[in-house]
């Protein structure tokens, strides 16, 4: 295998990553909503609640891109 | 046909050069201008003629100042009232160049990491000079949750240190990186409408489906600039808040 094709190759396996990260965020909406629809009174509450949990896991999809990014243009 | 990059190609305006710097007028800063103005024109003009009972303009303006202070209240308290004007000028400012970003043929400032990143610096900036202005050397002491038993200490020293060195990337990182997947993704679809369409025979039929797509592509995108504009300003605000309210 070549350097370049190396390359690609992490950036494919790096990119992965975004995809499990995307199940994290699937997860945070479904409990939400989950827990939404038995108390939806208390819903509009926890809005910042559900961002900041959506955020905290999408930022580590944002370290396996980032890692995807590296690899193709600064490495 | 042109690449899907293209879009974010920074070209030059108004060449300056400083003594061997480029300081150029460039597209990215006219759109910055852009979004300023347009920032303020909404702003002044709603609030020009402010009534006890506002208008439709009015109240558009009032209800997104009301949403930010509400935000901010919640999120650090009374003493959060000075930092309202600083998160609602960040709000507008990267909703606008979202928002205007999407307009055909226009340029996207914050899918440039080098737009977003500099904001973000800003607000981790802040939240040092903040922490330590409010609270002293007893600030180095958020590193340390309360109630760890002693021999995780080092570990979740360690933890929290990165996780702290690590909010100004993943805030940056993620708003250019929503913006410019997004913008890609509306480009090769308008390609694959443009390359089908050309190809003629029932080709030219199929074309009508990466259409239908790029629309709908387009509300997502619109829902993406503006709950990355949110996200963006609710984060500053609570790394604001760890730094104000020091709960240990």
């Amino acid at each position: 295998m070549t350097a370049e094709a190396a390359q690609y190759f992490g950036a494919g396996l790096a990119a992965m990553g975004i995809g499990i990260a995307a199940i994290g965020v699937g997860l945070i909406f479904a409990f939400f909503l989950q827990g939404a629809l038995r108390n939806p009174a208390a819903a509009s509450s926890q809005q910042g609640t559900l961002i900041l949990g959506f955020a905290v896991a999408e930022a580590l999809g944002i370290f396996a891109f980032l890692v995807a990014l590296l690899l193709l243009f600064a490495v | 046909m042109a690449s899907p990059l293209e879009q974010f190609e920074i070209k030059p305006v108004y060449p300056i050069e400083v003594s061997g710097y480029d300081l150029s007028f460039t597209n990215a800063s006219a759109f910055m201008i852009g979004a300023l103005v347009l920032i303020w024109l909404f702003m002044f003009l709603g609030m020009r003629k402010a009534e006890l009972v506002p208008g439709r303009w009015q109240s558009a303006v009032e209800s997104i100042y009301d949403f930010v202070h509400g935000m901010v209240d919640q999120n650090i308290g009374p003493k959060g009232k000075k930092y309202v004007p600083f998160i609602f000028t960040l709000f507008m400012f990267i909703l606008v160049a979202n928002v205007a970003g999407l307009l055909p043929y226009s340029f996207t400032v914050t899918s440039h990491l080098a737009v977003t990143f500099a904001f973000a610096a800003l607000i981790f900036v802040m939240c040092i000079i903040i922490g330590i202005a409010r609270h002293g050397i007893h600030w180095f002491s958020y590193f340390l949750p309360p109630g760890t038993p002693l021999w995780l200490v080092p570990l979740m020293i360690f933890i929290e240190i990165v996780s702290f060195l690590s909010r100004p990337i993943t805030l940056s990182v993620r708003l250019f990186a929503n913006m410019t997947a997004g913008h890609i993704l509306l480009k090769v679809f308008a390609g694959f409408v443009i390359s089908l369409g050309l190809a003629g025979g029932i080709w030219s039929v199929v074309a009508v489906l990466p259409l239908i797509m790029n629309v709908a592509l387009y509300a997502l995108e619109l829902l993406v600039a503006v709950v990355q504009a949110y996200v963006f300003a609710l984060l500053a605000t609570i790394y604001l808040n760890d730094s104000i309210n020091l709960e240990h």
